[in-house]
């Protein structure tokens, strides 16, 4: 039998058991418990069964050129499957750990009300596990991702009900958006640079020292990416706030599987950069900062979970150094043996009370204060505050990135749903009219067209962002955002109306769907109905609150949605010299994104506003 | 609610130090969760009765106090919610006029039932007002310093300075650091100003004097979890093995300073007190609300509830038909033996006198009238072995041995360091995954699991007898005297009524539990010895009462224990249903046969015992099993990491009974009861009574409450789930990292509960119980609020007194017969539909 053909099953499996696992009824434990458990099992042994063998055939790299999703001119968008040593040892770790897991989580969560809930997205998760470390391509790469950043949101967000893990899943959700349009603008690079999609097993394949340039800019992107999901510098703050869950949901993403991604990514592209002395050095350089930060922060957490977290982040910095450095080998073992001491870490981390005050108890030498010098004694209180306050990650963030966005769109606080129909739709128009009488316009102006609707679409994006009264307004304004980016992109370069046709219905089917939603909501609760707070209608509205995010996902260009297809061909469409225009279109996708879950978040989830039942306190 | 304790809006002074203690009553008061012990959760309400105390709770601060109408109506669909008992309970309330009215009320009509909190509608303002959060920005900085500050070593790197108290070590932090967790300089240099008062930081948050005790009360609730530890470290230093100083005030002050901080950052020249931007001043806080028809509906249903259960019970009691005065002169047992009276024990004796009818077991508070400090060999602190009010004066040491602390590499510092943690990924990362599939697979004692039996060394000695009252460490007298000895002895033998017909063998059997991976693991060990397993204290009286002097001295009182008759300590495992004996190398040749004989009866009774509790845990099918492979699982369950109900513990109790055992040894209880053996008729003056009421009411009854009140209201009053919670500091556990600590019960150990006050039933004369409680007045609130229902079974007649508005007045129970229990089949009666059975 040819191996070729075997990768493919290793995300099938979980698929299937997915997609069954939908149709379960919620409150059947047993049913449930037992697919996930098959699923996994299942899993896990095919693969060590074709380890096997692929060793046996001495390690041959396989490549499978998967659904072609589409095709046009030299553009076309595939879903592509790889396998080498890197995949193996990533899909090792996982099998084993998502079969243990799984095993484990069928006791401990007897009788939890998100039992389902919990098994679905553990199997949608381990889906996008498996498609992105089996990924042949930057797009299938970028699919699995995804699937990873919304099932990641749905675990940390578990206890929908209560106020600090929504706020939470919310705020992780906004860095790994990031780190998400990073990839989508490598992905834009990597079409410039190499004029067509390029395979992974091409990677290091690189001639010359054209385009020099452009590769920075590739490894770059993918490095943020990479530090963002590995909650490296400056992103590692978010990692213990992500500790929401149940222990075992804790364990497997944030311990272990999730949180190595930035690893998988960097040695995934080394043959790509691994000439490229200055993207080297950057990266061991920030995986030391990371390891020693972390390791400070590490020291004074005096949480178990948060410990562990920042332990856990300390030792991936010292992988990326070793990426770096080129040990590929180390760096895998590296990977495979802090993934299951943080996950067995995490799940005895209740231990740790009991364990620990017996320790004290038969083992306790009071500590007492050495005499320091005074500037030592300085020094050590400094790191000591500035590893208590994650050395001010989340603020630096959010003054650089967030905040200023933010005023922004507080800036046109002037856009309403009236003027957005009276002047913002006929600014559309004019735009759309100019597009096909343009030929007189002045080239300077054609020049910069693009990069100004893009502008407009990007400020509406912003605004919706900061919307706290109308739904509808900020449903609408990211619509919109969509409409922009379409103009602002035909300005470039004439391009198919097919293609147009496929972004777009997406977006509007998405946009009704959500929309209906909206308004149904809206007939039944007014008193509650904004986004000043969370409302938490989940508790009532479980139904509506699934569709409603079915319909957020088709609007953010969740994977395989039209939406998708079309985010991907508008950026092959952005010039390699319009940066700007890529950074404005991304930054759209980037806020859009995140106004969208936001959206999700405040209507639907959260302390239910009505007060029949029993609540969490908010700081709970 | 008293005078002094009403916090309103008006005013215009502030008494900072009356303001203080009014918070520290009303905070939650839950100790480190290393000494959990079970108590009323709202034990600030005592004052009032139990119903107008819970409207008051959820009208301050949004508790829910029952459970909800649909969860009472399905009681009833279901049967344990009795039509007859609630009609009664109706007439007792509204009279005779119209019932039906009112049962079509609590049966069918729908009531709004959302519950508004009073208390954080002040600070609520400057949401409404300012659009700022403050929560937001103070909360995590103020956990952390707090947590880091009392951290017990959790924390690699403690808090810098922290020997002056919580003030003094940040302003010390602050000095030195070059990073502030201030933003303002100007709040840096109030917080470096020792003389700084709370008033003058109110002024300027709040500004006028009469809201300032409401906005601390609004500002404290928001986080109740942290204040509430604090007050209680504060007053109970000894808590925390690494002593920490801390006070509430130190808390506010560095919040109040937090949030002048993020004011002036987020308002800067905009800034103004609240109390300008408020025009009319808040309700007192804690005014009794009028009760409404919703409130009478909720009150009744729980009472119909409760009176459905109490009432078979009582049917049941009453049945047993009147004894002989005089039982048979010399009665031969077996062996007889003493058990706490927990309600987990009731099963296991039934079993024991089941398999073993001329056996006598008794029920007693589980530290057996011993108090003391207990040393371990290799531990380095005391730990009290008695019930938590206690102040023993007493030390227990163990001299040899001493329990081998076994080291989990897991847990070391190293995982987390550089190098450390650098090796570690490499050797012990790959033997991980190995341990948790062997833990999956088959589940196995490990390091981090909690052992009852690690308190003490079975083989290692201790030093029980005193023989010079001199020898006092750290103002403790080592050991007992002989006739300090003989007093605790008689004492419970006195109490319990086993005076005289000893058996050759006397088995005093301590309790604990065993589990793995659950931070309340001293919530499931005898409450009696505060939380602590009881095998020392058992071991302990056994020494005592087998001791020659003290067998002397209770001759010279009339108590005549035969020269033949040896005692012997021994622990219960509640969780893995074993059993350990102490000391067994004293027996004579004699006894060890009879002990051996008796060793094999208590391993069957055991693994039936097993067998019952197995029924209820709903994931093992008991049928087509045997009882040791049903054991075998049980025991598993104990050391299980993945197993958050290792057992049930005291879910479902309702009930304590003081009175002989021969009163409910007809009754299958489901192990719903705790048993207090007391003969009325050694204590005609109720002398003993008062002793055992001193004992049991504050233990059953905070179990009972607690219960109570974290199954109804698992959010605010209890912990939640568990399976999100975080180790903080070794002190507690929270939600995450950045949440408030949580109090009460996970809904783990809660959600099987039915949530009833504890029914006490004393098998006395009313008169005399009378008495006893005019003589205990800190008790009488328990009883005079309802707090608990008092009963009174009349030993004579048997009837049956109920306890109310100062009186006891007869009550006729509504049942008058009960399910039998014909072919001993307990398991399938523990999950049958019947609460009581009468077994035949």
């Amino acid at each position: 039998m040819n191996m070729n053909s075997i990768p493919p099953v290793f995300v099938l499996v979980p698929l299937a058991g997915f997609l069954l696992s939908l149709l379960l009824p919620r409150r059947k434990e047993r049913p449930i418990a037992a697919l996930a458990f098959g699923t996994t099992l299942l899993n896990m042994l095919l693969f060590f069964a074709f380890a096997v063998c692929w060793l046996a055939a001495g390690q041959p790299e396989l490549n499978r050129e998967g659904i072609c999703l589409y095709r046009s001119g030299t553009y076309d968008l595939l879903l592509d499957l790889y396998f080498d040593r890197i995949a193996l040892v990533y899909l090792l770790v996982g099998s084993v750990l998502a079969f243990l897991i799984t095993a484990y989580s069928q006791y401990y969560l007897h009788r939890e009300p998100g039992f389902k809930r919990f098994f679905t997205t553990i199997l949608f998760f381990y889906t996008g596990y498996n498609i992105t470390v089996l990924s042949g391509n930057f797009e299938t790469l970028f699919t699995g991702w995804e699937f990873i950043g919304i099932s990641s949101f749905l675990l940390v967000a578990f206890y929908r009900e209560r106020y600090l893990p929504v706020r939470n899943a919310v705020k992780v959700f906004a860095v790994y958006r990031i780190g998400d349009v990073c990839i989508l603008l490598a992905i834009w690079g990597s079409h410039h640079f190499w004029h067509r999609s390029i395979s992974f097993s091409e990677l290091g394949q690189v001639q010359g020292t054209e385009g020099q340039g452009l590769m920075v800019f590739i490894a770059l992107m993918l490095l943020v990416a990479a530090c963002v999901k590995s909650a490296q510098f400056p992103f590692s703050y978010w990692l213990p706030k992500a500790m929401e869950g149940p222990t075992t949901s804790s364990a497997v993403f944030y311990g272990s599987l999730s949180v190595h991604f930035g690893v998988f990514i960097l040695l995934r592209s080394f043959p790509f950069w691994q000439d490229l002395l200055p993207v080297r050095v950057l990266v061991g350089a920030l995986g030391l900062v990371t390891a020693i930060l972390a390791y400070f922060s590490a020291r004074v957490q005096s949480t178990a979970k948060s410990q562990i977290a920042y332990a856990s982040v300390s030792q991936i910095g010292l992988i990326f150094t070793e990426v770096a450095l080129g040990f590929s080998n180390l760096a895998l073992l590296h990977f495979a043996g802090n993934a299951f001491l943080r996950t067995y870490q995490l799940l005895i981390s209740p231990s740790a009370l009991s364990y620990l005050v017996r320790e004290q108890f038969y083992h306790y030498a009071p500590r007492t204060e050495l005499l320091r010098s005074a500037f030592r004694m300085r020094v050590e209180s400094t790191l000591y505050v500035l590893a208590l306050r994650e050395w001010n990650m989340e603020w630096l963030l959010n003054r650089l990135v967030f905040s200023p966005l933010k005023r922004l769109g507080r800036r046109i606080r002037f856009v309403s749903v009236r003027n957005l129909f009276f002047f913002f739709i006929p600014a559309y128009l004019a735009g759309l009219a100019l597009l096909y009488t343009g030929n007189t316009m002045p080239e300077w102006l054609r020049q910069h067209i693009p990069e100004l609707f893009s502008l407009l679409g990007l400020m509406m994006v912003l605004r919706s962002f900061t919307e706290r009264r109308n739904p509808f307004l900020a449903w609408l304004l990211v619509l919109m955002n969509h409409f922009w980016v379409v103009l602002a992109v035909s300005f470039n370069e004439y391009f198919d109306a097919g293609q147009v046709f496929i972004y777009l219905s997406g977006i509007v089917s998405g946009g009704i769907l959500g929309g209906f939603c909206l308004y149904r909501l809206y007939r039944r609760e007014k008193e509650y109905f904004s986004l000043n707070r969370y409302y938490g209608h989940v508790y009532e509205y479980r139904r509506l609150s699934l569709v409603f995010l079915l319909a957020v996902l088709a609007l953010t260009g969740f994977p395989l949605t039209p939406t998708f297809v079309g985010e991907d061909l508008i950026f092959s469409h952005i010039h390699e010299t319009q940066f700007v225009l890529a950074f404005f279109n991304a930054l759209g996708f980037i806020f859009g994104g995140i106004s969208l879950i936001r959206m999700y978040a405040r209507l639907f989830l959260g302390p239910h506003v009505k007060t029949y039942h029993e609540t969490d306190y908010r700081s709970s | 609610m008293q005078d002094h304790h009403s916090v309103s809006g008006h005013g215009t002074s502030f008494d900072e130090n009356g303001t203080l203690h009014k918070l520290k009553h009303y905070l939650p008061s839950q100790a480190p969760l290393k000494d959990f012990v079970h108590h009323n959760t709202l034990h600030a309400f005592m004052g009032l009765t139990f119903h107008d105390a819970l409207r008051l709770s959820g009208t301050v601060f949004g508790t829910r106090s029952y459970l909800s109408l649909t969860e009472y109506r399905n009681l009833y669909a279901q049967g344990k919610i009795d039509p007859a008992v609630l009609r009664r309970v109706i007439v007792s309330h509204k009279g005779t006029a119209n019932p039906e009215l009112w049962e079509d009320r609590l049966l069918r009509q729908e009531y709004d039932t959302s519950q508004d909190a009073r208390i954080g509608k002040l600070r609520e303002k400057w949401k409404d007002e300012f659009r700022l959060n403050l929560d937001k920005e103070v909360h995590p900085v103020l956990f952390r310093l707090l947590d880091s500050y009392l951290d017990q070593g959790l924390a690699a790197w403690r808090f810098p300075a922290c020997e002056g108290g919580f003030l003094d070590a940040l302003r010390a932090l602050e000095r030195r650091s070059r990073i502030s967790f201030f933003r303002s300089k100007r709040v840096r240099e109030l917080l470096q100003q020792p003389s700084l008062q709370m008033e003058e930081l109110l002024t300027e948050i709040v500004g006028r004097p009469a809201l300032f005790e409401r906005y601390l009360f609004d500002q404290q609730f928001t986080h109740p979890g942290w204040s509430g530890m604090v007050s209680y470290v504060e007053d109970n230093p000894g808590s925390l093995l690494e002593r920490r100083k801390i006070s509430l005030r130190e808390l506010i002050m560095t919040e109040l300073l937090l949030e002048l901080d993020t004011l002036e950052y987020k308002l800067a020249g905009e800034r103004v007190p609240l109390g300008t931007k408020v025009d009319v001043d808040p309700l007192p806080l804690f005014e009794l609300p009028a009760a409404e028809e919703k409130d009478e509906v909720f009150k009744m249903l729980q009472e119909a509830y409760e009176w459905s259960y109490y009432d078979q019970v009582l049917t049941g009691l009453q049945m047993k038909p009147q004894e002989s005065g005089t039982p048979d002169p010399m009665p031969e047992y077996s062996f007889q033996a003493f058990l706490c009276i927990d309600d987990r024990e009731g099963s296991l004796r039934r079993y024991l006198e089941q398999l073993d009818p001329r056996c006598r077991t008794y029920g007693t508070p589980g530290f057996f009238n011993v108090e003391f400090y207990f040393r371990p060999a290799s531990g380095k602190f005391y730990t009290k072995a008695c019930p938590v009010p206690l102040e023993p004066r007493h030390v227990i040491k163990e001299m040899t041995g001493g329990g081998a602390f076994r080291k989990d590499r897991h847990f070391t510092r190293q995982t987390t360091g550089l190098f450390g943690g650098w090796l570690m990924s490499h050797t012990l990362g790959f033997l991980s995954p190995l341990r948790l599939f062997l833990n999956l697979l088959r589940p196995s004692e490990t390091a981090v699991m909690v052992s009852s039996s690690m308190l003490m060394d079975k083989n290692s000695r201790l030093t029980i007898e005193n023989r010079d009252p001199g020898h006092i460490v750290n103002g403790l007298q080592v050991g007992f005297t002989v006739e300090e000895m003989a007093e605790r002895v008689e004492q419970l033998l006195r109490s319990s009524g086993l005076i005289c017909n000893f058996a050759p063998l006397v088995y005093v059997i301590g309790h604990g539990a065993s589990s793995v991976n659950n931070t309340h693991y001293a919530g499931y060990d005898c409450g009696a010895c505060g939380g602590r397993p009881g095998s020392v204290n058992a071991r302990v009286f056994a020494f005592m009462a087998n001791h020659v002097r003290v067998r002397q001295i209770l001759r010279e009182r009339g108590v005549h224990i035969p020269e033949g008759t040896q005692f012997i300590g021994a622990l219960h495992d509640t969780t893995r249903d074993e059993i350990e004996y102490f000391d067994e190398d004293v027996l004579s040749a004699e006894n060890r046969i009879r002990h051996a004989h008796n060793g094999l009866l208590f391993e069957k009774a055991l693994d039936r015992n097993s067998v019952e509790r197995a029924a209820r845990f709903l994931l093992l099918n008991p049928r087509g099993r045997s009882a040791q492979e049903i054991h075998k699982k049980v025991k598993q369950r104990a050391v299980s990491l993945f197993e958050p109900r290792p057992e049930l513990n005291h879910a479902t109790n309702a009930l304590c009974i003081i009175g002989r055992r021969e009163s409910t040894e007809h009754l299958f209880l489901n192990r719903r009861s705790f048993m207090h053996s007391y003969d009325y008729r050694t204590d005609s003056g109720g002398k003993f009574l008062a002793g055992a009421l001193a004992a049991a009411t504050p233990v059953a009854g905070g179990i009972n409450l607690e219960y109570y009140f974290s199954r109804v209201d698992p959010c605010r009053f209890g912990a939640g789930s568990k399976l999100s919670h975080n180790v903080m500091g070794l002190i507690g556990v929270a939600n995450g990292t950045d949440g408030d600590l949580r109090t009460g019960l996970p809904v783990q150990m809660t959600e099987v509960h039915e949530p009833m006050r504890l029914l006490m039933v004393i098998e006395h004369f009313p008169d005399i119980i009378l008495e006893t409680l005019a003589a205990s007045p800190d008790l009488y609130e328990w009883f005079a609020n309802n707090w608990i229902h008092l009963l009174a079974l009349e030993p004579e007649t048997r009837k049956i007194f109920r306890f109310e508005g100062g009186r006891f007045r007869e009550y006729d129970p509504v049942y008058t017969a009960l399910p039998e229990l014909r072919t001993p089949q307990p398991a399938a009666a523990a999950v049958g539909p019947y609460p009581v059975y009468r077994i035949k």
